[in-house]
Order: C-alpha cells, then structure tokens, then sequence
C-alpha cells in the first residue's frame, strides 16, 4: 500500500553526507554534512580550493565512491546501500564521464573508444558503430574515426571523450575540470558543446572547475569549502 | 559477457602486438620443445626397433661368455665350432636356420684405396637369418663354401669407398694378404644406431678360417646365428639351447654358463625402453621451461596490470564491473598462451620435419603429444592469468583514474 507521489523524485538528493579517510588519530574528514538537490536538465558547476572536499563530493556523485553517513539518492536509488557492481552498472546506464586528462585508450581508435560504453552495454556491433559514428559527428569529428589519440590535438580528445560519455544518452553527465589541459579558444569550443548538450539534449551535467569563467557558462554554481557548501547560487534562468 | 570480454581483450593485444609476443615467447619455446623431444624421441625409438627387425625377425645370438655390450666378458672363454652349430640345428626344436659365424678386422685394398674392414665368415644361411638380400651378381654358395673359393660379397659402404663409380662385380680386391674376387653386392639396410650394417664383406666360413685369418682350429667361431620358425615360443628356444650347449661345453652344475643366447626381441625391448626412458626424461626438462613460459606470462601480466592501471580505471569509471575486468585480463592471457600453444606446434612439427632427417629417424606425428601440450599451455595461461586478473579486478576505480 503505498502513494505514488505526486512529482517525480529530485535527480540528485543528498541529505547530510559526509566522508571520512582513515581512522583514529589520522581521521581526515573531507565533506561534513552535505545537503544539495540537484533536478534533471540542470547545469551545475562546483568550485572550491584544492583541499576543499570538491573532488571528493565528484567522486560520491559519479557513484565511484561510497559515503561515510548520510544518504544519497539518485533517481531515488539509494548509492549508499549499493555495492561496487551494483554502482558499475548504475555509471555504465545512466552516468557519463570526461577527465581534464582526456582518459581515452591509447593506440585505439576514436571509433573504438567511443565504443567501449557500449560494448559494456552488450550492444551489437552494428548498433555500436552506427552510435558511435553519430556521438562522433554530433561532437564535430566525422571525419577522425580512424585516428588514435596521438594523432589527435587537445580539444579534439576531449571531443572524443565528451562522445564516449555521451554515446549512451546517460541522464547525467560528471566533468572533472573539462578545461584544465585546454588553451583558451579551444576550452570555449568545448564549453559551447557542453551548453548545448545541456539545452538540447536535456543531459544534466555537473562540472567541477575552479575558472571562474568556466563556471559562467553553468546556470547554478556550488561552492564548496572545508567540506561544506559556502556557497549554492543560480547564474542564470 | 565472455563474447565482449574475448573482443576486449584482442583488442588490448593488437594494441600492443610486442608485448604480447614478448609475453608468449616462452610458451611459444616450451610448447615447441616438449613436442620436438617426444616427436623425435619416439621417432628414435621406432628406429631402434625397425633396425633391431632389420638384423633378422625371431633371430637367436649365441655368443661365448656372457653378457652382452660394454660388460660382456669372452675374454679366455672358448668360442664355437662348426658342429656345435650343426647340433643345434640338428637337436633344438624349432630352429629354421643356423650359420656359424667368425669375425676379424682386417685392411682391404682395391688399386690404391686401402680401409679396414670387418670380415665376416660364415654359410649360405647367413644372408637368410640377416635378412640380407643381393643387389648386384650373386650370393656364395655351398660348393664355395666346400671349396674355400676366394670369393666375398660386399655391402653398399664398401663399394662406396673402394669402387667410387666403378662396377665392382668380378673385381678382385687384397684382403690382409690374400686376394679375393668380388661376386657380389648386398642390398643396403642404411645406417644404424648400432653401427654402419652396410660396412661388411662376407666370405665363406672356410675361406675365412684357411686363406685370411689362417685359424684353421676348430674352435675359431665367435658367433652363432639361428633364426627360430615362426610363432615359436623363444624362451623355450633359449634354455633348450643353453642345455645343449652347457652339455657340449661339459659344464658341471655347479658352473655358470661361459656363453650367451640373445634374444633380438629381448634387445629390441631393452633398447626401446632405454629410449623411452630418455624421451620421457628430455619431456620432463622441457616440460619444466613450459612451466617457466606461464611465469613469464604471469610477470609480464602483473607488470602490465600496473603499466595499465589508468586503463582499468577508465573501464571500471564508465561502467566495467570487477569481473569484467577480471574476465578480460584472464581471456587475455588465455589467448595468449593458446596463441603461443598453437605457435609452438607449428615451429615445432617444422623442427621436427627437418631434425628427422637430419639425424635419420622417422617423422612421427603424435596427436596426443599435441593435445596434451597444447591443453597444458591453455592451462598455463589460467594458472598464471588468475593472479594478475584478479589483482586488475580488486583495483579501485578513483585510485586507478589518479594513477599516472
């Protein structure tokens, strides 16, 4: 017997989350109660000093890491009570990630790095290319499919890193420092794309940055510090 | 799952053919080297026992003293006579042939070449129980061997060396100090572990006693022959004759035998269970470098675990679970190390197609030893990929992502 509620659960829901390392005296406490709501289709970037808890609250939201207490619900699915296979399967459906190092295979092509989600996915061949091929040329690589990363310049392996996070459609898209190994013109390419992943596609994207000029293309900025949130506004509507 | 990790893992091969070369190298040398030896060892076995058939089938050696090989002491023990070799052809049930043997090394010369060569006397029945057949001209017979006529017959390594090209028929050749005319050329048997057969001249037992060595005692044979009708039962052939023979030597019973009857079956079996120990034994060394071929794979696993530790990071961050991850370095080191099995039989039936004959022993495909070898290195690849399979698959994702 339970009521169906009347509005769909919050994408992102933490409620007092915190996260220790080690234990005793050597007890390091990154985040300290965090409380933050996120809602499908937004545009979140989190900023904060180095040493600030910002990569640790990333690494909670992108599922690869567990929380010490408190609860975290995605989509509803509460991740604290998840095991590592289980969150796995949850980054593998719904989740996408790109690096400020890029993290794509080396010697493989763009094509087959853009594939790997997908084969995780047990989809087959045929599906798998004719999407790959399509998250390539809707990032502005039709004609580098062939090409491994070394013969690939910066922004052009984040463009194949943004396809293989995308290629899946997840509903959430984690960016750690897209930016950080980018010149300047390139690095507004690249958050152009973001935006417009974000407008039309409707992917939520959470991007940790610490450019403030970075940031300005996020509707909402958190600011995180000494593993708090300091700060939580809206840029834009 | 076990498709896409197989796709996953061949990929990560072809990503780095050298490394995975490196990798199977040593089970590629391990597979190769245990098939080569057990290949080629039973191959010699099967030549010992075919050069062992071509002495004679059902062929019985009565020899003075005891014994047979390095240990055999004939040393003052009296040889045969002739009539000894007629009792037993004449008194041993069983006995199809019998031919008195004599032997002694002495220097043949033809025009200007000059060997030393082992001269054997003996009858008619000799070239029967040897298996000897006659390529050229013709055998000696009895009324030679009546006579004492200076005649011989040659194998195939002496015409070589004496004749070249010449036709040697009816040439006469100096043997020690008496010459002889050549009416006869055996078929060859080709070379042997046991000596080069082919490398003899025959004469009749009379000429041998009277014109070359000048024995004319009676005890001057050192051999008997005796070839045993067929489905005879052989030991009963050997005490029959070591009864006849301890009573023409008058041995009392309190003597030991001061002769030997060899069995060339017995031989055959000793010989070919030496041989086999031996191949086992040259199995077993190169068995151990296929074991050292799979820790191989395992070091080169383990390090490349950790040269790839950002890679795994990667795959586990977009969605791999451990036991993907698992899956896809143990297929890779199966692959591997079935590559490497596969390789392994290749080089290995092509060495031994070209050491067969190098050495002279017969090809012998076994397919058992390829299975075997080839289902041990699957297994090698098991063993040893669990290690580093299982170390990729504990790895934590954000610590992996960090690694550089």
């Amino acid at each position: 017997m339970s009521v169906a509620p009347s509005t769909p659960p919050p994408l992102i829901e933490l409620r007092r989350l915190t996260k220790t390392y080690g234990k005793g005296d050597a007890a390091f406490q990154a985040l300290r109660g965090i409380n933050l709501t996120i809602q499908q289709g937004e545009f979140v970037a989190v900023m904060g000093p180095s040493g600030s808890g910002k990569s640790t609250l990333m690494n909670l939201l992108g599922c690869l890491d567990t929380p010490t207490t408190g609860s975290y619900l995605y989509q509803g699915i509460p991740v604290e009570s998840l095991n590592a296979d289980q969150r796995s399967l949850l980054r593998r459906h719904a989740l996408g990630f790109i690096f400020q190092g890029f993290n794509l295979l080396a010697r493989t092509s763009a094509l087959e790095n853009v594939e790997l989600p997908l084969l995780y996915r047990g989809i087959p061949m045929s599906q798998r290319h004719a999407l790959a091929r399509e998250a390539l040329s809707s990032v502005g690589l039709p004609t580098k499919m062939r090409n491994t990363p070394a013969e690939l310049s910066g922004g052009q392996q984040q463009r194949v890193a943004i396809a293989r996070a995308i290629v899946t459609s997840p509903s959430t898209l984690f960016a750690d420092e897209p930016t950080g190994n980018l010149d300047s013109s390139t690095t507004k390419d690249i958050m152009e794309l973001l935006t417009r992943l974000n407008a039309e596609r409707g992917i939520t994207v959470l991007m940790v940055t610490h450019e403030d000029d970075v940031a300005a293309y996020a509707k909402r900025t958190v600011r995180v510090k000494d593993g708090h949130i300091e700060s939580d506004l809206i840029n834009k509507l | 799952m076990f498709f896409n990790a197989l796709l996953i893992a061949l990929r990560e091969i072809r990503r780095n053919l050298m490394r995975a070369f490196l990798t199977v190298l040593g089970v590629i040398i391990g597979v190769a080297a245990v098939i080569t030896m057990v290949t080629l060892g039973q191959g010699t076995t099967q030549a010992v026992k075919n050069q062992i058939s071509s002495l004679g089938s059902n062929l019985l050696v009565l020899r003075p003293g005891s014994g047979f090989g390095p240990r055999s002491t004939s040393a003052g023990v009296p040889r045969f006579t002739t009539q000894d070799a007629q009792a037993v052809m004449e008194q041993v049930s069983g006995v199809a042939a019998v031919a008195p043997v004599a032997q002694t090394s002495l220097s043949t010369i033809y025009l200007q070449t000059a060997r030393t060569t082992q001269i054997t006397g003996s009858t008619p029945d000799y070239f029967q129980i040897g298996k000897w057949t006659i390529g050229e001209g013709r055998l000696f017979t009895d009324l030679d061997l009546r006579s004492g006529a200076a005649v011989c017959v040659i194998g195939e390594t002496v015409r070589r060396q004496l004749f070249g090209s010449e036709n040697p028929i009816g040439a006469k050749i100096r043997i020690g100090k008496s010459s002889c005319e050549v009416i006869g050329l055996l078929t060859a048997k080709g070379q042997s572990g046991m000596g080069d057969q082919d490398d003899t001249i025959v004469v009749p037992l009379s000429t041998l006693q009277r014109r070359l060595t000048g024995r004319t005692s009676a005890r001057s044979v050192n051999q008997i022959n005796i070839s045993a009708e067929d489905n005879t039962n052989s030991d009963a052939m050997i005490s029959e004759i070591t009864s006849l023979m301890r009573q023409r030597r008058n041995l009392s019973a309190n003597e030991d035998d001061n002769f030997s009857v060899f069995d060339t079956r017995q031989i055959a079996e000793t010989l070919s269970s030496s041989t086999k120990m031996m191949t086992m034994l040259l199995a077993a060394v190169a068995g151990v470098s296929l074991l050292v071929g799979g820790i191989g794979i395992m070091n080169i696993m383990l390090v490349s675990v950790t040269e790839r530790t950002r890679e795994i990071g990667i795959r586990l961050a977009i969605g791999a679970r451990a036991r993907e991850v698992l899956l896809q370095f143990l297929v890779e080191a199966i692959t591997l190390s079935c590559v490497g099995g596969v390789v392994g039989i290749g080089i290995a039936l092509g060495l031994c197609y070209f050491l067969a004959q190098v050495i002279q022993v017969p090809f012998q495909f076994d397919t058992r030893i390829n299975v075997i070898a080839f289902i041990f290195s699957a297994a090698v690849g098991v063993l040893f990929g669990f290690t580093p399979a299982r170390r990729a698959a504990k790895l934590d994702p954000i610590e992996a992502l960090r690694h550089e």
